[in-house]
């Protein structure tokens, strides 16, 4: 016979976004974050090598394309680590986002057969491109002191751009990933939303080479200030903070105000459609 | 009490015509969404007890399995309220939360936190799923790769061995071989002997005859009888003769009330101990016992053996020319040939009332299993005696 504690009845929550107990939902997203980060590169030659590989491939043929054709890089302090920074930042958002449309459909089986706390799923696509993410760090700070650029101590802000920069990954991954089970145009729309977003970045351009008006629209992008304050920190400490682009404060309320409103939306809308996603698969 | 349901409401909104992509909503601008309102259960409670094994059965669509996914909490009841003491595997739509593109190992580990247990619990039990899956060999297979037995096999094995406070399992034995089945049913004694609390979805009477202390029976998402698993049963064929047989069909006023009740129906071997497994070609004896719930007129009884692919291996009739009297009971026993081949098999019977000579149905019974042992030759469902050999002749060259 088991000894066992006999436990009490409690009330069964039902599906939902989080709920069911801490340790079991970290357990999970770390597990399934893992397998999935191990799964990409299981089977391939150049193993994990890809990870640091695919963005330095693209920083290539960028770096190529505009110090030698277009010579904006040549007015711009360090462009090439800026560009390589900025590529491995914006890959990380591109990559987990994408990554998160179709993660609830994909991960079906568990999802219809297993009760957990849906908020999981999203989260371990972030996190699984959050492992690539950390590589790349690495290699963009070989980078950077190989360019020559001198440390300071703003270096130790940059976890704070990226706390920023994977919220704002969080909140969109939890957006378009809800939406997609019921609505599959999602997939394509965000295929597209996307490579908008890296060009309406200042990703291959600082920003202050944008021209006034344009800039202004450009810098409604939650995005973009965080990519400033990045190159601000790390690379370039004399290029103007997202204050002295803006001109006031009050104008970059603005986009935290985006920052935020898009959080707010995330949060309501996975809690409303989290207890019927196994029903809509 | 281990599972207390009271009141639940479940509803399904099913799109008649689904819109799915923008193209269709612009190429059909004014067609609404139109839903069909589509009442999977309807105001069920129900309790189940600390240590109970409780079947539920119903027909295909009656929201068993959607009942069983409220209770494992992968979907949300409209109403009501659903309360559950201690940790809960599933066991739904005979798999587990299985993802293909992974090995079986990673699989394991996962489904097994998914099941409650922590990640090094998980690790440390992965060997005796791989046992008793018989999988051993097959570890870091994607399961993509997998046979659907296979699958079946692990899921079963992982539920198993993450050792929940309750199991809800939909459907196992439908499917896989005569001793994966028997693996099954030897895991549903032991754990029921040790006391764990089991909810059983199934069609199959004779496993909740056998195993379930209390079965529900459901039907249109509304609670028809919950009680003794006998009676479940004959509800539960009743269910089934009003529609698909109806000339065959209960007399009338008679439906489902109970007519006949199964006192015991076992196999016995030579020294009249039961048995559920025979060898191949030993004989079967049969030792029955009904016992008539009301006045029966010359009762008609039909016996059925039927093989795991649910195919009438051979039947036999006997007649009672008497009046069985309310209370009184009949005895049917005697050995039968066994020509059987090697597999599992299941022994239904149809008591018939023959007044007239119409042979109107009274009841149907699903008896008992029985597993003949042995290997399975690839076709054929009897073993049949033959006298050939092959001799070569000499042919005279003209």
């Amino acid at each position: 016979m088991s000894a066992r504690a006999e436990p009490e009845l409690r009330d069964i929550p039902g599906p939902s976004a989080l709920g069911g107990g801490w340790r079991r939902a970290l357990e999970l997203l770390y597990l399934i974050a893992v397998t999935e980060f191990r799964r990409t590169y299981f089977g391939t030659v150049f193993g994990y090598l890809w990870s640091v590989a695919r963005p330095l491939l693209l920083f290539g043929v960028l770096l190529a394309v505009f110090t030698q054709v277009f010579r904006l890089g040549s007015e711009v302090p360090q462009y090439p680590v800026l560009l390589l920074f900025n590529i491995v930042l914006i890959s990380f958002f591109q990559e987990a986002t994408g990554a998160a449309v179709t993660s609830l459909v994909a991960q079906e089986g568990m999802v219809r057969k297993t009760q957990f706390p849906r908020l999981v799923i999203p989260l371990s696509v972030v996190l699984t491109s959050l492992f690539n993410l950390g590589l790349n760090l690495v290699v963009v700070f070989v980078f950077v002191l190989a360019f020559g650029v001198t440390p300071v101590w703003t270096w130790l802000l940059l976890p704070l751009v990226l706390v920023a920069l994977i919220v704002l990954t969080i909140a969109v991954s939890m957006i378009v990933s809800s939406l997609f089970p019921r609505f599959r145009d999602m997939a394509i729309i965000w295929t597209v939303a996307s490579t908008v977003l890296f060009y309406a970045s200042p990703v291959l351009y600082p920003i202050e080479k944008v021209p006034g008006g344009l800039r202004d629209l450009f810098l409604l992008n939650p995005i973009a200030p965080l990519l400033e304050l990045a190159r601000k920190w790390v690379i370039d400490p004399g290029a103007p903070g997202p204050l002295e682009v803006v001109g006031s404060a009050w104008a970059l309320l603005l986009p935290l105000a985006i920052y935020v409103g898009i959080c707010a939306l995330a949060v309501w809308l996975f809690n409303r459609e989290a207890p019927r996603i196994a029903e809509a698969l | 009490m281990v599972i207390e349901v009271q009141g639940v409401d479940k509803s399904f909104r099913i799109p008649e015509h689904r819109i799915d992509s923008i193209k269709e909503r612009v190429a059909h601008p004014l067609t609404s969404m139109e839903y069909r309102e589509h009442r999977a259960l309807r105001n069920v409670s129900f309790d189940v007890r600390r240590g109970e094994f409780f079947g539920i059965v119903g027909r295909n669509g009656s929201g068993k399995s959607s009942l069983l996914k409220i209770l494992a909490s992968i979907y949300r009841q409209d109403a009501g309220r659903v309360r559950v003491a201690g940790r809960v595997a599933p066991f739904i739509e005979l798999g587990v939360g299985f993802n293909v593109e992974l090995t079986a190992r990673e699989n394991g580990v996962l489904n097994g936190v998914l099941m409650g247990l922590t990640r090094r619990e998980a690790l440390a039990s992965l060997d005796a799923v791989l046992e008793f899956a018989e999988l051993e060999d097959f570890v870091d297979l994607k399961l993509k790769n997998y046979s659907s037995g296979m699958m079946v096999r692990l899921a079963f094995a992982i539920m198993v061995q993450a050792d929940a406070d309750i199991m809800l399992i939909d459907e196992v034995l439908a499917v896989g071989d005569a001793a994966f089945a028997q693996k099954c049913m030897d895991v549903f004694y032991e754990k029921r002997r040790i006391g764990r609390t089991i909810v059983l979805v199934t069609h199959d009477m004779a496993t909740v005859q056998a195993l379930c202390h209390r079965a529900m029976v459901i039907d249109e998402g509304q609670v028809q009888y919950v009680g003794r698993p006998e009676d479940a049963a004959i509800r539960y064929y009743g269910l089934n003769f009003s529609d698909v047989e109806p000339e065959h069909a209960v007399g009338a006023g008679a439906s489902v009330d109970v007519q006949v009740r199964v006192e015991h129906a076992r196999l016995r071997d030579e020294t009249g101990e039961p048995v559920e497994h025979l060898t191949a070609g030993a004989q079967i004896e049969l030792d029955v016992v009904i016992e008539a719930a009301r006045d029966l007129e010359a009762p008609q009884f039909l016996f059925q053996v039927r093989n795991a692919d649910g195919l009438g291996v051979f039947e036999f009739d006997r007649r009672l020319d008497e009046r069985v009297p309310a209370g009184q009971r009949v005895r049917l026993a005697g050995r039968i040939e066994n020509r059987l081949v090697p597999g599992r098999y299941a022994v239904d019977c149809w008591v018939r009332q023959a007044p007239d000579g119409t042979g109107e149905v009274v009841q149907g019974l699903r008896l008992f299993h029985f597993v003949v042992d042995g290997v399975a030759p690839k076709n054929g469902v009897v073993s049949i005696w033959t006298d050939v050999e092959p001799v070569v002749e000499a042919v005279r060259v003209p």
